[in-house]
């Protein structure tokens, strides 16, 4: 492993210390009720971190896997939240075998294929099926959530692996891998540093009508944050140079609290609170995956664009 | 054939429903430890029973005992042979014969401390739609009024696995764990008080229809 990329996790793990310092520190001298739900969300932290930085540790393929299975139980939760219809039972089936397929083009580094996959073929095949079962109420509707599903959780997220797939020699400070965990790890902090920004200094609220916990204070403090360890982490893990760290970090602080707020906006649809509950503290992992849905793709074409 | 039953859980069911559902169980907690107990669930798909027993742990597998209808699980050789040493069933003929005590056996597993799992409504039916409870269930409460009777409503598995299809597609699945419940001194209040736990429980998922 780059010796960059070992001081980074380390960086990482120093920081989960300090976060659960904080938390055990704030439950000694203030203690309040949300205590426990803090508790619970920083020991998920430390799962979600620990299994990321084994992936990443171990080998490519094995964080390809990691992102694979990520997409499945997004994908497979988006299904259990959206209503569908008692037709598409096996369309669905085919709608999850986008995942291994999609992933295979991922380790394979079949760039052209991979980008086109999804939005293309399955866009095309997906409403073939359902024209087969041959059920015609709610087809539009059906095939539009099923599609946006597929983008989402799926094409979107697998951005995040291609990095990976990408030259090690086109980003010689750390490798490809340092370019995932620079995208990964930003795009985790902006959440928290969103969170506790707003906490702190959060009054005016952006968009109230979707989300009503953001609030202006919130959202420039984070992005700010975020566009600053962008700028000094960059040189370590990344080939950007320049205005590109601060442009980098623009894209993955707005564009996580876009991400954000929009599967927000479909669990207000829905009139749910959260995706699921498969990490305690958090949610569901809709939940937490919502602003990488974003930051992936758009971070993966900056740098894709500029520098291979 | 207990070895058999806890490796087959162990290795292949439990992986299976970790992967494919992934269940949200609520109030766990109500779940009876030591039988003898009767839970009672709706019935949406075959994986409900392998859902069910998979939230006992391995020591604890082969005292929780499915009862199953008799003239379906033992059709033939080969089904019959997995249902009574894999699943651990209890089969109950669904058209007794005159003169027999169709009960008999699953009231002497009650009293040697099994846990029984029971769909009241009889069988899967539509997916995800709660039919009628039969009053089966009520019989077997009035010859053991003190054992208590689990609600557990489930939603997701009829998704996942409905009745008159092989293929899993895999969908998170809720699973809704009730207050206990006895024999209240006559059949038609028992049976209300069952159904009217099942209609809590539904509501409070508050789930809409598939259809």
């Amino acid at each position: 492993m780059p010796p960059n990329l070992q001081y980074a996790l380390y960086g990482i793990l120093a920081l989960l210390v300090l976060g659960t310092l904080i938390i055990g520190l704030k439950h000694v001298f203030k203690p309040g009720p949300g205590d426990r739900e803090l508790w619970l969300r920083m020991r998920s932290w430390w799962v979600m971190a620990g299994l990321f930085i084994l992936a990443i540790a171990v080998n490519r393929q094995l964080s390809i896997v990691f992102f694979a299975l990520m997409s499945f139980l997004a994908l497979k939760e988006y299904f259990s939240i959206i209503p569908t219809r008692r037709a598409d039972r096996r369309v669905l089936f085919w709608a999850y075998l986008a995942i291994p397929v999609q992933y295979f083009w991922v380790s394979e580094a079949w760039f052209g294929m991979f980008i086109i996959f999804i939005p293309v073929y399955l866009f095309l095949f997906i409403p073939l099926k359902m024209v087969i079962v041959g059920e015609t109420q709610g087809f539009l509707k059906a095939a539009g959530t099923l599609h946006w599903g597929l983008m989402t959780t799926v094409f979107s997220l697998s951005h995040a692996a291609f990095l990976l797939a990408l030259p090690d020699s086109g980003s010689p400070a750390a490798g490809s891998a340092g370019l995932l965990l620079f995208l990964v790890f930003l795009t985790q902090f902006n959440d928290v540093m969103q969170f506790v920004w707003g906490k702190l200094a959060g009054r005016r609220k952006v968009i109230p009508k979707v989300s009503p916990g953001k609030t202006v204070a919130g959202f420039v403090g984070g992005v700010a944050t975020t566009t600053l360890v962008a700028w000094l982490a960059a040189p370590y893990l990344t080939p950007l140079v320049g205005w590109q760290p601060i442009a980098a970090g623009l894209i993955i602080g707005i564009g996580g609290f876009v991400g954000d707020v929009t599967i927000s906006a479909i669990k207000r649809d829905l009139g749910i609170k959260d995706s699921g509950t498969l990490i305690p503290g958090h949610g569901g992992i809709l939940d937490r995956v919502d602003s990488l849905t974003y930051t992936a793709p758009l971070f993966f074409h900056f740098v894709y664009y500029l520098h291979y | 054939m207990r070895w058999l039953q806890a490796a087959f859980f162990l290795l292949l069911v439990r992986p299976f429903l970790a992967l494919v559902l992934g269940v949200n169980l609520r109030h766990a907690e109500r779940l009876p430890l030591t039988g003898p107990a009767i839970l009672a669930a709706n019935h949406n798909s075959h994986l409900d029973t392998l859902l069910l027993m998979s939230l006992f742990p391995l020591a604890q597998l082969y005292r929780v005992r499915p009862v199953a209808a008799a003239d379906y699980f033992l059709r033939n050789r080969f089904i019959a042979w997995f249902a009574l040493n894999v699943m651990h069933i209890l089969p109950l003929a669904r058209r007794p014969k005159p003169g027999e005590p169709p009960l008999a056996h699953i009231e002497a597993a009650l009293n040697a401390g099994d846990i029984l799992i029971l769909f009241p409504e009889g069988s899967r039916g539509e997916p995800e739609k709660r039919s009628e409870l039969k009053s089966g269930i009520a019989h077997l409460m009035e010859h053991a009024p003190s054992v208590p009777v689990v609600p557990v409503y489930l939603h997701g598995l009829g998704k996942a696995l409905p009745k008159g299809d092989w293929l899993p597609v895999p969908f998170f699945a809720d699973g809704w764990v009730g207050e206990p419940l006895t024999w209240q001194g006559e059949r038609a209040s028992t049976m209300q008080a069952l159904e009217a736990r099942f209609a809590e429980l539904e509501r409070q998922g508050g789930y809409a229809a598939w259809e």
